[in-house]
């Protein structure tokens, strides 16, 4: 059996909604009904056919080739498997995944693992605004799961997110974790003005020290936290997240936000 | 059967069906981890009046625990799942978040049973988690940093009271020989001897002349009463040792008896061993039996 590849024909001229193109929405499904499943394409809607060149049969294992920041809502509901995204993915990639893997060799549109209850998203380039946020009304962002961007999250990654981890390797934007509710994020680049605005529970881990911390953040001192060579071994484990190995033996601890209630906390790294 | 002069009675130890856990518990130093192992399974020699069953099963190097530290792996039986949850959070709770620098983990996979999860409230609110791998742990503030402990440990069926009886010339050869036995049973792991030193001296019978108590003195084996009950010593016997354990499963206990019984037999009768022999109730009370002369085979 070879991967189910999809080989987008041409550039599609609005937003296409691309989560049929899943595992668990496919497998099953002759060549045929793969071919004749309807997308969103703006305000009609177009088969599987009328935009993709369609190849190979093992619906547990999808390549969507050259792909382009058009295609929306890629891997959106993931149960399990694995999507390859050759190229950029729009928006709402893996938007409430709750299993499998998703990897992307270019760059993610804004809410990439909106939501997303367990799984990968491994991100080759650069993540757009809200990565593992909620959406817009809803009070919980990422619940699970694994995010690893190899590049750069824009502003208000991990915003309102609740559990699960999200690694950055060449830093974020602003609003880094606002509003979050737990889970851990590490960023080893610099990131932009206010992490952890609003921050009720959860760490952000910051390997590289932020040009200021907002003054709702307390100095707590130096500690070698032990849950954090718990997290150094799951991410040995894990493999493939090198960049942000060893973790810091000894980190500064600063408890936040201390507007709503100072339970959770920025790590910088003190081991230097 | 008779080994190195040593005659192995044809009978049989009865055990019983427990539950049990591991829990393994971390520190800086080796030292302060057996230091809460040891407070941990203090006071847990028998059921009868103890709660539990415990024991240290083996010290654990640094590649061998969650989070690199040394460690030891401590195994605990209780009659019931709910004496056991009990236990657990109680000997948990007082001996080893109160040690400095430890942490505790599950130790096997089982129906889980709270560790951590209601430890969490010493934190005072002030406690936080992390889901890690799939599990969760709870971070306890604490005077030196923080108690990281597991939310839960696994609960398996287990058996406990697997025992044999050394006979011999006097307490000192029977004690030498009891030694080496317990030296040689600590290397089988799943199997713990909850007693001191793993060792017990007051084998019991079940039932007394008061009504009160469950367990009393097993006269047949007391070389005083050699004179006074129907004794099972002959002439030759000055005391006799009890070894009991306890396993996480039936093979793990035959298998320390079994290393056990060859340590003493090794020694034989030029150490000033007479007898070999075991506890049991007639076959009718623990559905496990583990006969001497299959066991030494």
């Amino acid at each position: 059996m070879s991967a189910l590849t999809f080989r987008l024909r041409a550039v599609p001229p609005v937003s296409v909604d691309a989560s049929v193109l899943s595992p668990h929405r496919l497998t099953g499904l002759t060549r045929a009904q793969i071919e004749a499943l309807q997308m969103a394409l703006g305000n009609r809607s177009v088969s599987v056919a009328d935009l993709f060149e369609v190849s190979g049969d093992d619906a547990q294992h999808v390549i969507v080739e050259s792909a382009n920041e058009r295609l929306t809502h890629l891997g959106a509901g993931l149960q399990g498997g694995t999507l390859v995204v050759e190229g950029d993915a729009g928006a709402y990639l893996g938007l409430g995944m709750s299993a499998g893997r998703i990897g992307v060799s270019g760059n993610a549109g804004i809410f990439a693992g909106c939501e997303m209850e367990g799984g990968s998203i491994e991100i080759a380039g650069n993540a757009g605004d809200w990565l593992g946020a909620a959406l817009p009304g809803d009070k919980q962002g990422m619940r699970g799961g694994l995010i690893h961007v190899h590049g750069r999250a824009a502003d208000r990654a991990a915003d309102r997110m609740r559990r699960g981890l999200i690694v950055i390797e060449r830093g974020a934007g602003a609003y880094l974790g606002a509003r979050m509710l737990a889970g851990t994020v590490i960023v080893k680049g610099g990131i932009g003005a206010n992490p952890g605005f609003a921050l009720r529970r959860g760490t952000l881990l910051l390997q590289s020290p932020p040009q200021h911390l907002p003054a709702t953040y307390n100095d707590c001192g130096r500690h070698a936290l032990l849950f954090l060579r718990l997290l150094e071994r799951e991410l040995r484990a894990r493999g493939g997240l090198e960049a942000f190995l060893p973790l810091p033996r000894t980190v500064r601890r600063y408890c936040g936000d201390m507007a709503t209630g100072g339970k959770g906390e920025i790590l910088l790294d003190a081991t230097r | 059967m008779i080994i190195n002069g040593v005659a192995i009675d044809d009978t049989f130890a009865e055990a019983f069906g427990m539950r049990a856990t591991r829990i393994v518990i971390t520190a800086l130093q080796p030292g302060w981890a057996l230091h809460a192992a040891h407070s941990a399974t203090g006071f847990a020699t028998s059921v009868i009046a103890c709660g539990c069953e415990a024991g240290i099963e083996r010290e654990l190097s640094s590649d061998e625990t969650p989070d690199g530290r040394p460690g030891v792996a401590v195994l605990l039986f209780a009659v019931s799942s709910k004496e056991l949850a009990k236990q657990v959070e109680r000997r948990v709770g007082q001996c080893v978040l109160t040690a400095p620098t430890t942490a505790c983990f599950a130790g096997i996979e089982g129906e889980p049973i709270a560790l951590g999860k209601n430890l969490r409230f010493f934190g005072d609110g002030f406690q936080s988690s992390k889901v890690i791998g799939g599990r969760r742990y709870w971070r306890v503030p604490v005077m030196d940093g923080e108690f990281l402990c597991e939310e839960t440990t696994g609960m398996v069926k287990a058996v406990g009271g697997g025992n044999f009886l050394v006979l011999a010339r006097g307490q000192a050869e029977a004690l030498a020989a009891c030694e080496a036995a317990i030296s040689a049973m600590r290397r089988v792991r799943g199997a713990i001897m909850p007693f001191p030193g793993g060792v017990v001296r007051s084998g019991s019978k079940v039932g007394s002349k008061y009504k009160a108590l469950v367990a009393s003195t097993n006269d047949s084996f007391c070389p005083t009463l050699r004179g006074a009950t129907r004794s099972q010593l002959n002439a030759e016997v000055g005391a006799v040792l009890e070894i009991v354990i306890d396993g996480l499963t039936d093979a793990d206990v035959r298998e320390a008896m079994r290393a056990g019984l060859r340590a003493v037999c090794d020694l034989g009768a030029a150490a000033g061993i007479v007898r070999l022999s075991a506890g049991n109730y007639g076959g009718k009370l623990g559905p496990f039996h583990y006969k001497l002369r299959e066991i030494l085979a």
